[in-house]
């Protein structure tokens, strides 16, 4: 596939003036106010070192893209950020994930509210598979002990939020695994909002979807990115281009080049960054 | 590449290529054979228990007590088995289920490697050395036999078995569903508890039937615990239990031809249990396999 800085540039950028239908609570009063901050972040997967010494911000209101080879960290990267990291056996972590100016490593601060306010969308859409589409969407809240009264509401404001109350409001019992797969990736876009996380993490979250479905879940960040601050992993860099305000170029590892998405795609300061946007390796 | 004229590279056979087709064959023909004497040897079970057991089935079969001599029925025997695989399976299950959580979903790969293990050598340790244990261990302190030792006996059988399988179901659960819950805030229980077991249910169910229908036809655990009884309905775990493992070896053994036919019928209501079980147990089984498929 051809990649051009140019083509990466005039990519189409999802409508602004598409707006949704007025979810009735809680999604649409969300506001994206929370700076994620990385500071000398390092992790490891027993000897090996994954991600090293990686300094790198999450602005509210900006879509950041993580971007670089398969294998290069960024996906470690982003799971430490909800301490998923630390579930994989040999795995741990060192350095600072600042929420605003809380440490979210620190022993003080509990993984389960971390991962409240933290919430991720994962590469394979991961719907519940003995759930239907409402249990899907209202799993989180009864994991966090939501008032049985608030649910209901807050599935149908999530599966707005989601762009799939509309497609799926007449079959709310049915099971979330009928849904074709940018639909389930949508519902689980849906089960991650429902707890209203001030932060979303987005690990190539369109990486197993066709492109029509991929079209919606981008146009669906461009609208979600005022609510909530997000993070999006991805190997496309087309992606990158339409949905991020901010990429971040990751290299073995290492985090070589931040800086606006038009700059980075364009006019990069790096030479490994000009090499790997205009596809001559990776 | 030169070739003889007018021989296409497709049609062009040699030497190799004949040996290869000979030993496919060879191989296909070996594999049907074995699978034909294993279908073989259960119908030959199945019709020659059916045969000689059919005649002795009847009502009477199912509603009288065992008796030395002459007539009389299993119903006894199916009433203590029921109670003694039934009190075997209410202690059998829920620690193997148990144990199954903690080897898939909590232990260290050291530990839960460390267990299976364990749990491979208990599943093969023979089953009279099982009933000689509990034998020392309940038997001989009591000084009597009694149903409940019987059913000790059977659920130190069945424990492995459920506890193999459900670990082996709870594995197939995919990571990604257990990573889904653990990123929405659950806790590793509550992951465990709302999303893992629910998605295996039906497998674990499977695991848990297929040890029932092993442990009711178990007779070495029995033979040593629970096989001096009265010819009545004994429904206390504390006394020796009449049961339909023992009842067919001691009819076996009598002098009598109608206890000879009678043991043929046991056999047959003990074959057709199974046969029962384990049909219900596919059924829990492929609606796992659907579920587990759907969500791969």
């Amino acid at each position: 596939m051809p990649r051009s800085p140019g083509e990466a540039e005039s990519a189409p950028r999802p409508p602004e003036s598409q707006t949704m239908s007025g979810p009735p609570a809680g999604i649409e009063e969300m506001h994206a106010t929370r700076h994620v901050r990385l500071e000398d972040l390092n992790a490891y997967y027993g000897s090996n070192h994954a991600v090293k010494d990686v300094n790198l911000s999450f602005e509210p209101g900006r879509v950041t893209a993580i971007i670089g080879p398969s294998g290069c960290g960024k996906s470690t990267m982003v799971r430490c950020v909800n301490r998923m990291h630390e579930e994989i056996p040999g795995a741990r972590s060192d350095g600072h994930v600042l929420l605003d100016d809380v440490d979210l490593h620190a022993s003080n601060v509990d993984v389960v509210s971390v991962r409240r306010l933290v919430g991720m969308v994962f590469q394979k859409p991961n719907p519940f598979p003995t759930m239907s589409i409402s249990d899907n969407v209202a799993s989180g809240l009864r994991f966090t002990g939501t008032p049985r009264g608030e649910i209901s509401d807050r599935v149908e404001s999530a599966l707005e939020g989601a762009g799939l109350w509309n497609e799926v409001k007449d079959r709310l019992s049915s099971p979330g695994m009928g849904l074709s797969g940018g639909q389930q990736q949508r519902l689980c876009i849906a089960r991650a909002l429902a707890v209203e996380p001030d932060v979303l993490l987005m690990d190539e979250p369109c990486s197993a979807l066709d492109p029509v479905a991929t079209l919606k879940i981008e146009e669906l960040i461009g609208q979600l990115k005022e609510k909530v601050t997000i993070a999006i992993v991805t190997h496309n860099m087309q992606q990158a281009g339409r949905v991020a305000d901010t990429t971040a170029f990751m290299l073995d590892g290492e985090l070589i080049e931040v800086g606006p998405t038009d700059k980075m795609f364009t006019t990069p300061d790096d030479d490994r960054t000009e090499q790997y946007v205009t596809g001559k390796f990776g | 590449m030169s070739q003889p004229a007018g021989t296409h590279p497709l049609l062009a056979t040699n030497g190799n290529l004949r040996r290869r087709h000979a030993v496919n064959r060879a191989v296909e023909i070996s594999a049907w054979i074995a699978a034909l004497l294993a279908v073989a040897v259960l119908a030959l079970v199945i019709t020659s228990v059916a045969v000689k057991g059919i005649s002795s089935i009847n009502i009477d079969f199912f509603t009288k007590n065992t008796a030395n001599f002459g007539g009389g029925g299993i119903g006894n025997a199916i009433v203590g088995s029921a109670i003694i695989v039934g009190v075997a399976t209410l202690m059998a299950v829920p620690l193997g289920i148990l144990v199954a959580i903690y080897t898939s979903e909590f232990a260290g790969q050291r530990s839960a490697f460390a267990i299976r293990y364990v749990l491979d050598i208990l599943n093969g340790v023979p089953t009279i050395v099982t009933a000689i244990f509990i034998f020392g261990l309940i038997v001989v302190p009591q000084g009597k036999q009694s149903g409940f030792a019987g059913s000790v006996a059977l659920a130190i059988v069945m424990l492995p078995l459920i506890a193999r399988s459900c670990h082996e179901v709870l594995t197939l659960v995919p990571g990604a569903v257990k990573e889904a819950g653990l990123a929405l805030g659950a806790s590793r229980w509550r992951t465990t508890l709302s999303v893992v077991i629910p998605t295996a249910i039906s497998g674990m169910i499977t695991g848990a039937l297929l040890a029932v229908a092993r442990a009711a036809g178990e007779t070495a655990p029995l033979l040593l615990t629970t096989s001096i009884f009265p010819d009545l309905v004994q429904t206390s775990p504390g006394q020796a239990i009449p049961n339909i493992p023992v009842t067919i070896f001691k009819y076996s053994e009598s002098p009598d031809p109608t206890k000879h036919a009678q043991a043929w019928g046991a056999a047959l209501i003990l074959i057709l249990f199974v046969l029962l079980i384990s049909i219900i147990a596919r059924t829990f089984s492929a609606r796992t396999r659907r579920r587990l498929g759907a969500a791969r």
